[in-house]
């Protein structure tokens, strides 16, 4: 042997799944819902969704740059810079879109240290730091295909609203929100790759109909029910977003924890708020309570407190 | 039946196809002979020779430096060279007593087979003890202590680990399909210690010709069941292999015992049938030679001492050039830098590789996915341990659980970002050993 030997602590093996590998997944499980948006408000959205992209993964580039270390290779800034758009309405000005990439990578990811640093979803927070600073910009639904309001603020006003064109996603919205089976679609992927689990989704969703069943003011209307499920962010949120693993909780109880808590921030913010969305505050509220959750949830280690037999 | 199992756990490429159907050859060694006197958890042993001395194949040339030690035998015949500093497979220099091999397997003369209905429980466990037995899995724990908890009579289950969860092993497997009747006699000496206990060969369902054959051979013993394991690494880890089987859990600061268990390795359990039948102390052991850098990959028969560069040449030698060679299995076993070193009580594998996972990742930023907390049996949180270790930040490392860690390496295998968890994990918690120690 003239080469010299490698030596290191063990384990000598890895698996191969890398944070690239996990990232495209997310991308790859994101473009059902893009795809959509596209098909359902034409070639601006696909326009905006490149605007956003472009703007995260330039702002990461440049930052990285200025810290002489390149990220841009983990494919983070490009979910970001999707789901971002996803959460947009197709009508925005591009330098809107454009300016909510770069706060949610310079702002809310680089600023506190890069990726899994974060304490926010940079895509929500961004999308809430428009939503204040725009506010006719982020709710103008209206095109050329729907003139109406969504089907969640139709809903709220009392209106009839139609379940299966919801499913199918043919409604005003954000580009990515309107079509459940996308989502599904996308969900799946992510699931069947796990990527994410059942936890958070699954008690988030459960926890909202509760949440409207008790307080909705429709008691068990399955339709209202149905209308609010498939209406507005909450399966994007809810599988998408909620799930982000840098800004949920890491221990098992607490993302279902986590999910209750969003439930009932979604519900509150839905029912008794002004808005008939509340998805994106529910998380990046729910968010900021992660550490708080993550300490009163830390798992009772394998046979701790195990004397169970007599010495 | 539904297998047994824990929670958390990986599955990583086990690679056994390239020795398991290959039988067990025997090797004897040609150079010298290292017998280092630290093979074991415990002090030294302390020599019973000096240079010059012959010695004889079977012969102690070193007793238990301690309660908690194990003598060293002679497993050749030939002369005492020298007592020095010799390098051992985890890098450090080791008192060892260095034999030149005559090549004449001269054997001391063993001592009968003990009948075990008409022994007592201390002559059988002397007999243990002074034939230098320890934990053959890797941990080197000297068995007699394993055997003679304070209340033998609270015993429920001695169970035999069968399940060679480890990647590329095969030795284990090699043993129980070539000489089951050898295990099995050898459970039934520890049994015998154990009026009240149950026997339990716990088997990884990845060798269910194994299961197969040990249930036919175990039939008409009703103190001896067969149970089978689902294959998952870390299923052989002690903790999680007494909660498969028993369902009782025991945590880093109890004893399996304290769960009513005695937990022996397949070749332990094969040394003490040697040492209680045919008088043999330990004097040789099941190697697992692999990887794909090895020309010719199986298992050997190894004399304890001999040298790694024989079990090379053994295989054929390489194949292509090693990059990474590894004493034990990828999980758990040592990275050596060099083939000069001896073969131990221990040592269950040589796994030569042609390429290395670490050195070729770059470990990442932490997303905080939680694989990690998933895969870990010990249910503690690694993400948040590592950085406790990494800050010194003590109060918050025992706080999380961090002495529950058993080290299995489940949560850098699967660390998306490669952050070596384990090993960060691993340093703290020696420190706070030492620590304790003091």
């Amino acid at each position: 042997m003239d080469e010299l030997l490698k030596v290191s602590s063990n384990p000598h093996v890895r698996s191969k799944v890398n944070t690239m590998g996990i990232m495209f997944a997310v991308v790859l499980a994101l473009l059902p819902a893009a795809g959509f948006g596209i098909y359902n408000f034409g070639v601006r959205a696909l326009f905006i969704i490149l605007v956003t992209v472009v703007s995260t993964v330039l702002t990461e580039f440049l930052f990285g740059l200025y810290k002489k270390k390149q990220t841009i290779g983990d494919l983070s800034a490009v979910v970001t810079g999707l789901l971002l758009a996803l959460n947009l309405p197709v009508s925005i000005p591009w330098w809107a879109a454009a300016m909510g990439g770069v706060f949610a990578i310079l702002v809310v990811k680089c600023l506190f240290g890069g990726l899994g640093q974060n304490f926010m979803n940079p895509a929500l927070a961004a999308r809430c730091f428009l939503l204040i600073s725009f506010p006719a910009l982020m709710t103008n639904f209206a095109t050329d295909a729907y003139t109406g309001a969504t089907p969640l603020a139709a809903l709220k006003a009392g209106e009839e609203v139609n379940i299966l064109d919801m499913v199918i996603g043919k409604t005003a919205g954000t580009i990515g929100e309107t079509s459940l089976i996308a989502i599904v679609i996308g969900a799946c992927i992510l699931l069947l790759l796990g990527i994410i689990d059942l936890r958070i989704p699954g008690s988030y969703i459960v926890t909202f109909v509760v949440f409207l069943i008790l307080f909705g003011g429709h008691g068990i209307n399955p339709a209202y029910i149905a209308a609010q499920l498939a209406g507005g962010g909450l399966m994007l949120g809810a599988f998408f977003m909620a799930t982000d693993y840098v800004t949920r909780p890491i221990t098992p109880k607490g993302q279902y924890l986590y999910g209750i808590v969003l439930g009932i921030l979604t519900g509150i913010f839905r029912v008794f708020g002004s808005n008939a969305e509340g998805v994106s505050y529910a998380i990046i509220l729910g968010n900021l309570l992660v550490p708080l959750i993550e300490n009163i949830t830390v798992p009772k280690a394998f046979g701790k407190g195990g004397g169970r037999y007599e010495k | 039946m539904a297998t047994l199992t824990f929670t958390g756990g990986i599955h990583p490429y086990d690679g056994k196809d390239l020795t398991k159907d290959k039988p067990i050859r025997r090797v004897l060694p040609k150079g010298d002979l290292v017998y280092p006197l630290s093979q074991h958890i415990g002090a030294p042993a302390v020599p019973l020779v000096k240079k010059g001395d012959r010695v004889l194949t079977g012969q102690k040339i070193a007793e238990a430096g301690a309660f908690v030690s194990a003598p060293v035998h002679a497993t050749v015949s030939g002369t005492v060279k020298a007592i020095e500093l010799r390098r051992v497979v985890t890098g450090d220099n080791v008192m060892s007593i260095v034999v030149e091999n005559d090549g004449l397997y001269e054997e001391v003369e063993y001592a009968p087979a003990l009948d075990l209905a008409a022994s007592t429980r201390e002559e059988i466990i002397e007999r243990i003890k002074e034939a230098g037995i320890v934990g053959m899995g890797g941990a080197g724990f000297p068995t007699f202590i394993k055997l003679s908890p304070k209340k033998p009579e609270k015993i429920d289950y001695v169970i035999v680990n069968c399940a060679e969860c480890e990647p590329y092993l095969t030795s284990d497997y090699r043993r129980m399909i070539e000489e089951p009747e050898k295990l099995i006699k050898g459970l039934k000496v520890i049994l015998s210690l154990f009026p009240k206990a149950q026997g339990i060969m716990a088997v990884e369902d990845n060798k269910k010709d194994c299961i197969e054959l040990l249930k036919k051979m175990t039939a008409d013993d009703n103190r001896i069941s067969v149970k089978a394991l689902k294959t998952k690494y870390p299923q052989g880890a002690e903790r999680q292999l007494i909660f498969a089987t028993t369902g009782r859990k025991i945590n880093s600061s109890m004893l399996p015992a304290d769960a009513g268990c005695v937990v022996n390795n397949v070749d332990t359990v094969v040394a003490i049938y040697y040492a209680v039948f045919e008088g043999k102390p330990l004097m040789e052991r099941i190697v697992t030679v692999t990887g794909d850098a090895i020309k010719h990959p199986r298992n050997f028969k190894v004399r304890i001492g001999t040298n790694y560069h024989e079990l090379i040449e053994q295989a054929g030698g390489f194949k292509v050039e090693p990059v990474k060679i590894i004493s034990g299995g990828p999980m758990m076993g040592f990275g050596i830098f060099e083939l000069d070193v001896p073969t131990t009580k221990t040592a269950s594998a040589l796994l030569c590789m042609s390429e290395d996972d670490v050195s070729a990742m770059e470990p990442t930023a932490c997303i905080k996915c939680g694989r990690c907390v998933e895969v870990c049996p010990g249910r503690v949180l690694p993400n948040k341990l590592m950085v406790a270790a990494i800050h010194g930040d003590e109060e918050t490392f025992l706080k999380l659980n961090g002495m529950e860690c058993c080290e299995c390496g489940c949560c850098s295998f699967i660390c998306p970002a490669k952050r070596p968890l384990t090993q960060t994990i691993k340093s703290m918690r020696k420190m706070q050993l030492a620590k304790k120690k003091k």
